[in-house]
């Protein structure tokens, strides 16, 4: 009985670490990394760990035309990622709740915190937000076909609806014929991945120009806490989608820990290829973002395609 | 009334006002509109408390400026802009400054949003941004309002869209939110504080400002520069053009999120203006020319040290730019973006860079030269297609163009000897008008001057650039996204003070 205990509470303790401590990480690297490539040396790769407990200490500044639902945008995003991140592996590890059909529930929550953001943003009754709101809502739709088709070639690979036999389905790489799908499954989701957390080449977090923000926008009117939630969520964001590209890639190893490792340095290097891209390409203009996601969608119907026949 | 018989004069030399005869109010019209219809560009129309209107125009093919002047016995005249569109903002001006009706104007509203200089108190007060603005009626039809406080650190200025989805119908630009009355300042001048309010009329543009003011100033008064004195003005206004050219293509980099010329652009800029702070302490040009001469000079061992950190700016420049030129993602996105047609530049009189980048012959070192380009001859850089990716290309050549140009005059500047300080003017010719254009990076820069009877300014008339631009770039944005703004807005670069004075 201690003996199966231990590992639980290894699993459990690490992947607390990685869900709560370990995001705002991620876009430090990503930040260093471009830094980096322009000769620069950039702000410290904790920096966004100053930046939460900064505005963890600050008030809230509310508009006197928002209501509750402008507070629900982060709370519930945050929320929703949180669950959802308890169905996804992180490595081969097990996660704490796996069912069949969990593949569902953690789409529909990535769905949920979206659609939160946007009712927060519309609330303001900014004509950016709205703007903002807008194509977030149109660009989602793009990259929702996407991540559904490469669940659909998944199950259709693995013959279940779970995403933990889904995304650690290491054999695939092995079986000749999986390999060319789930190749194709990881470049659509790549694009959802750059999409959803707006990246370049579809968003650019760091820029200051209102008319351009896709995601950022619609966070412009929150202050204080609901922002560091914000900040937070988005970060938790990289690592929950990031775990959906860096699974299917990782080795099984002999150790509980070392697959623990190898999915921590599996996330780390996934930053550094979006510090890197980041780095070599401009932006998208905004009308060619559609086409940029369609080609995520063509990629993973594809790969369905590949595993239907 | 053939444009021939109007009154030739050249940049920066002084005519006495007996000389320009005034012509009926009728008369006026008719020159202008008939000027313009042959190609001439309106590039200056003000009045002054006398109701005296006087009207400069360049004909920039043929080398020449013409001045034309009426006098008002009322505060009204039959408006130019309805023929002439070149006219529209220099009317709304005239009516704001001096409450003359231009009849028939059809966009007459306030510019800067201050009081009439002629005294007397309007109802309503002008209060900033606050006017009606031009709507598009439709029920998808939505309006976005930006700024006058933006997102970064710049200057205010209120910009209203009228929106289908992500398509922009019309956009209108409110300035006015700088307003300092430098114009005001200058009258009754010179005084002790003039060179300095010529100097920040436009803070980005120094060099170009203040030197049009030093040689309006040493044409009033009879006073010849000195050839080595033109060479180093030459000098610094080339540095601050290369300074700005290397700032704005980082920031066109920097507005499509292409990160490494950005920050490579944002380093270099501070290269470029550290040589301008090297001779005169200040890295925007400040303090160092000055009317009949130059504030600081540079000697052999400075003008050695600056041509080696040229050469090196300029390497690293070069490196920089040839990043973005290749990223064929950045280039997709400044050739799609902000097109203006050769037809819309010359209809609106569009001036400087983005003139230059719809294929229009326009550089006031080339057309009507001035110092040291009477003798070191500038060829106007020039580009076909009028969009963002011609600016920036336009801005690269003319960065070339500098270098070449800064070398020259660092290898020569070294060779001969300091100036002596200047000595202080002697009075200014008195009843007489001085136009004065340089070419600012940006684009023509005009100081008109006017003196009365004591030698002193009646009325001096500033046009930045950008005085003329702003219109370009609400027609570059018309039927184009929303979202790409921001980088047409870069690539024109206009200057908010320099507008609003």
């Amino acid at each position: 009985m201690s003996q199966a205990l231990l590992p639980t509470l290894l699993n459990l303790l690490l992947r607390a670490f990685v869900v709560l401590l370990l995001p705002p990480l991620i876009p430090g690297i990503i930040t260093k990394i471009k830094a980096w490539m322009a000769g620069r040396s950039g702000p410290p790769v904790l920096q966004l760990y100053y930046d939460l407990a900064k505005l963890a200490q600050k008030q809230a500044v509310f508009s006197r035309t928002t209501t509750w639902v402008f507070l629900a945008g982060p709370v519930g995003t945050v929320a929703a990622l949180l669950v959802a991140s308890l169905l996804v592996p992180l490595g081969h590890t097990a996660p704490l709740l796996a069912f069949e059909g969990d593949v569902i529930l953690f789409a529909y929550l990535l769905g949920l915190g979206r659609f939160l953001t946007v009712l927060s943003a519309l609330d303001t009754g900014s004509a950016f937000e709205g703007m903002g709101a807008a194509r977030e809502v149109s660009f989602s739709a793009l990259a929702e076909p996407a991540l559904f088709f490469g669940f659909a070639a998944l199950a259709r690979a693995t013959g279940s609806l779970s995403l933990t036999p889904m995304l650690q389905s290491h054999g695939m790489w092995t079986a000749g014929h999986l390999s060319g799908p789930l190749m194709l499954i990881l470049a659509g989701w790549g694009i959802v991945f750059l999409a959803e957390n707006s990246r370049i080449p579809v968003d650019d977090p760091n820029t200051h120009l209102e008319l351009t923000m896709i995601h950022e926008v619609m966070v412009l009117d929150h202050s204080g806490r609901p922002l560091a939630l914000i900040l937070y969520g988005a970060s938790l964001k990289l690592v929950v989608l990031g775990a959906l590209l860096v699974d299917p890639l990782l080795p099984v190893l002999s150790k509980g820990w070392l697959n623990g490792l190898a999915f921590l340095g599996g996330l780390g290097l996934l930053a550094v290829v979006v510090g890197v891209v980041e780095s070599t390409t401009a932006r998208f203009r905004m009308n060619k973002v559609p086409q940029f996601l369609v080609a995520g969608v063509l990629a993973s119907a594809f790969a369905f395609l590949l595993l239907l026949v | 009334m053939s444009r021939r018989a109007l009154n030739l004069v050249k940049n920066g030399q002084p005519v006495a006002l007996t000389e320009l005869a005034p012509l009926s109010v009728a008369d006026f019209r008719e020159a202008i509109l008939e000027a313009v219809q042959e190609g001439d560009r309106l590039a200056c129309l003000c009045a002054d408390t006398q109701l005296r209107l006087f009207a400069v125009l360049a004909d920039d093919a043929g080398k020449t400026l013409r001045v034309v002047r009426t006098q008002l016995d009322q505060p009204r005249y039959p408006a130019l802009t309805p023929v002439c569109p070149q006219a529209h903002l220099f009317e709304r001006e005239l009516a704001e400054q001096y409450g003359i009706v231009p009849e028939g104007h059809p966009w007459l509203k306030p510019v800067r949003y201050h009081r009439p200089w002629t005294g007397g108190e309007p109802q309503p007060l002008p209060l900033p941004g606050v006017m009606d603005f031009y709507r598009v009626e439709g029920d998808e039809v939505h309006e976005v309002a930006v700024g006058p406080v933006h997102a970064g650190v710049i200057e205010p200025g209120h910009f209203r869209f009228q929106c289908h989805g992500e398509t922009v119908f019309h956009l209108e630009i409110a300035l006015g939110y700088q307003h300092r009355g430098v114009e005001q300042a200058l009258e009754g001048g010179p005084h002790p504080l003039s060179l300095k309010q010529a100097e920040t009329a436009a803070g980005d543009t120094s060099i170009a400002h203040v030197w049009a003011y030093c040689r309006n100033l040493e044409g009033l008064a009879g006073v010849q520069v000195s050839a080595r004195a033109e060479r180093v003005r030459g000098l610094a206004l080339e540095l601050e053009r290369a300074a700005n050219h290397v700032g704005d293509l980082g920031a066109l980099s920097g507005d499509v999120g292409f990160l490494p010329t950005a920050s490579f652009c944002g380093r270099l800029r501070g290269d470029w203006l550290n040589l301008s702070a090297e001779v005169c302490g200040s890295r925007l040009g400040r303090n160092w020319l000055r009317p009949g001469g130059l504030q600081h000079d540079l000697d052999h061992t400075l003008a050695e040290r600056l041509l080696q950190r040229l050469e090196q700016a300029w390497l690293e420049t070069q490196d920089a730019l040839e990043l973005l030129w290749g990223a064929a993602s950045a280039m997709i996105r400044f050739e799609v973006a902000g097109h203006l047609t050769p037809a819309q530049a010359r209809e609106i009189g569009l001036v400087g860079v983005p003139a230059r980048a719809c294929g229009i012959s326009l550089d006031v070192r080339h057309d009507h030269p001035f110092g040291p380009y009477r003798d070191h001859a500038v060829v106007p850089v020039l580009a076909e297609s009028g969009n963002v990716h011609s600016r920036a290309w336009v801005r690269w050549r003319e960065l070339s163009e500098c270098h070449r140009y800064l070398a020259a005059a660092l290898t020569d500047l070294g060779r001969t000897p300091c100036d002596p300080r200047p000595r202080p003017l002697p009075g200014l010719a008195a009843d007489s008008l001085c136009v004065s254009l340089t070419e600012g990076w940006r684009g023509e820069v005009l100081h008109l001057a006017i003196t009365d009877a004591e030698g002193r300014f009646a009325r001096y008339k500033i046009v930045d650039p950008s005085f003329h631009n702003w219109f370009g770039l609400a027609l570059a944005l018309r039927g184009e996204q929303i979202s790409d703004f921001p980088l047409c807005n870069k690539s024109f670069n206009l200057s908010y003070c320099g507008h609003d004075l």
